[in-house]
């Protein structure tokens, strides 16, 4: 009897064991949560900095808004967003007792893709805006083959799907209304719209410049009428020569204090930085 | 002989308190949904919530009409039905009146394999088939649409409605069919004019649960439809589902806006929908019985 005690208490201690190690980790351990364009960033530096810190990093997708949101109810420490946080949102966050504060990590260029067959090369900001909010429908309108356009989008908790609508659709301008076109498909991913183009000719769509690949083309666009039009590179996006590009940003709950310090500092550091241009985005300290 | 009697009273009190909880917990989701979706209606009335033909809910001011997303449910609900009944019925009817031994018990466990097969996957194989086929078929200028959403949740109906309504044609008494034997009637004749109109009401709960099970479905019809919320405009076209919007945008939003509360809302609508659905059948179900 006292032998099959003896038994069930090693066993009990060795089931114990592994957690109370889990737990120990744990302490050390932050949740990075937001924008789907940043999360291969973020892990990039994540997985640099734990190599050289004891901490643990998980970083997990689901948009700017959903990271944002993470932050404001508490489930995550770090929150990664490709838009500036909204005053709705400061405001609700406030009334949480968590304050929002912003780091402007890198700059990001958002490219227009086509199909690779589409004849069109280049567009004006104008001429993007007829397209995504439907007053231009047929590709002849704008020099392409006869055909309708079908408007590809990010869903709605996407930072990315509202820097478009701000930046392209109203141009910055706060009092319009311009809104994505209500015939638009509002696809899940960015890959998801990077697999629609490369397989519909008569569609176009949006994604951050770091899924550029020879399977969709991307446009060059111009910032007006007659300007020249600039394809979407980095060099052009420091230059600011390119007209669709935005600041990535991280936000914590109040000043960072511990580990979470510790890894904003490391990103902007210069080593951090240099993991920017790895990743095809482009530094925020030259 | 006290020792059993308080066993079994033990074991009584264990089945009425599971009885108790399912119910308790079904009311208490409701209870909730009811709680967090009615917030909404502080700021949007009922009616312009549910006719309202615009979705803009980050917008600024947001516009919360459900009208296109109720159509769109219904539509693809309406098109996977049209498929999934005459099929469903068919194969039950082949499987309970026609098929021999073997076959039947191949048959049965292939549909019952077709139940387990998760919607993500079924969603990622109509997304690299049946989208690009729609597409040069049909000529539209994009494969996401309602019918391929149609297509997909008509496999997912096929199972509940071939097992349910093969089991109420299965208990139609056997005298039924040797007094129609009896009278010179071929084995078609017996089929459609005795065994059929007497497991009608069966049949017609396994399509109401059916559909039950289509009208909630979410992940497929989220990846296939393309979710564009405009009022619909055939089985051609892209629609967005009451279901893919609530899934696709709670991740977003902030508790306690008005986003979250309108996605609550939104569960209210779908809860009646269902609980009507499941309703009829139930009454069919009940009606069989006596």
């Amino acid at each position: 009897m006292t032998k099959k005690m003896m038994a069930l208490l090693i066993a009990a201690a060795l089931c114990a064991w592994p957690v109370s190690q889990a737990q120990a980790a744990k302490k050390g351990s932050l949740q990075v949560k937001g924008s789907d364009t940043m999360v291969n960033l973020v892990q990039a530096w994540a997985e640099e900095y734990m190599a050289k810190n004891p901490s643990f990093i998980a970083v997990t997708g689901g948009g700017s808004g959903t990271g944002l949101a993470a932050l404001i109810n508490g489930t995550c420490d770090i929150a990664m967003s490709s838009r500036e946080i909204k005053a709705k949102e400061r405001a609700l966050a406030e009334a949480k007792g968590i304050y929002p504060k912003e780091f402007k990590v890198a700059l990001d260029g958002l490219a227009v893709i086509v199909h690779p067959d589409n004849p069109v090369t280049g567009l004006t900001t104008d001429q993007l805006a007829g397209i995504f909010t439907g007053r231009t429908r047929d590709w002849k309108e704008i020099g392409g083959n006869p055909g309708r356009i079908v408007i590809l989008s990010r869903e709605v908790n996407s930072g990315t799907h509202l820097y478009f609508k701000e930046h392209v659709l109203r141009k910055g301008d706060a009092s319009s209304r311009e809104e994505f076109s209500p015939d638009a498909l509002l696809l899940p991913s960015s890959q998801a719209i990077a697999d629609e183009v490369a397989q519909n000719k008569g569609a176009i769509g949006y994604y951050g410049m770091g899924y550029i690949s020879p399977r969709q083309k991307a446009l060059k666009v111009a910032p007006s009428e007659g300007a020249e039009a600039v394809a979407p590179t980095v060099d052009n996006v420091v230059s600011g020569a390119y007209p669709i590009s935005r600041p990535l940003f991280i936000y914590t709950n109040g000043k960072p204090e511990g580990d979470t310090k510790l890894f904003m500092d490391y990103i902007l550091s210069p080593e951090g930085q240099a993991v920017v241009e790895k990743i095809d985005f482009v530094p925020i300290v030259k | 002989m006290s020792n059993r009697r308080l066993k079994e009273k033990i074991v009584e009190a264990l089945v009425r308190a599971s009885g108790v909880a399912s119910i308790l917990i079904v009311s208490l989701i409701f209870v909730f949904l009811l709680k967090e979706g009615a917030r909404l209606f502080f700021t949007v009335r009922p009616a312009a919530f549910l006719t309202g033909t615009s979705w803009y809910p980050i917008s600024e001011p947001p516009d919360f009409g459900i009208l296109p997303l109720i159509l769109g449910s219904l539509l693809v609900t309406l098109g996977a039905a049209v498929i999934a009944i005459p099929l469903g019925i068919a194969a039950a009817v082949f499987i309970a009146e026609v098929a021999p031994g073997r076959v039947k018990e191949v048959l049965k466990s292939g549909i019952e394999l077709l139940a387990a097969i998760p919607s993500v996957v079924l969603g990622f194989i109509g997304m690299v088939t049946i989208v690009p086929w729609i597409k040069d078929t049909f000529h539209t200028p994009t494969g996401l649409t309602a019918f391929a959403g149609s297509i997909l949740l008509a496999f997912m109906a096929l199972p509940t409605i071939v097992s349910i309504a093969e089991d109420a044609l299965h208990s139609v008494p056997r005298a039924y069919k040797e007094g129609a034997y009896a009278l010179g009637a071929t084995h078609w004749q017996t089929i459609y004019r005795v065994v059929v109109p007497a497991a009608a009401s069966g049949i017609v709960a396994a399509v109401m649960l059916g559909i039950g099970r289509v009208i909630g479905e979410t992940m497929a019809v989220m990846m296939v439809t393309g979710n564009a919320a405009s009022m619909p405009r055939g089985l051609l076209a892209p629609v967005r589902t009451l279901t893919a919007t609530v899934a696709a945008e709670m991740g977003e939003t902030v508790q306690g806006s008005d986003h979250y509360f309108a996605l609550f809302a939104i569960g209210i609508v779908l809860f009646l929908i269902t609980f009507v659905i499941n309703m009829i059948a139930d009454i069919f179900l009940h009606r069989k019985r006596r």
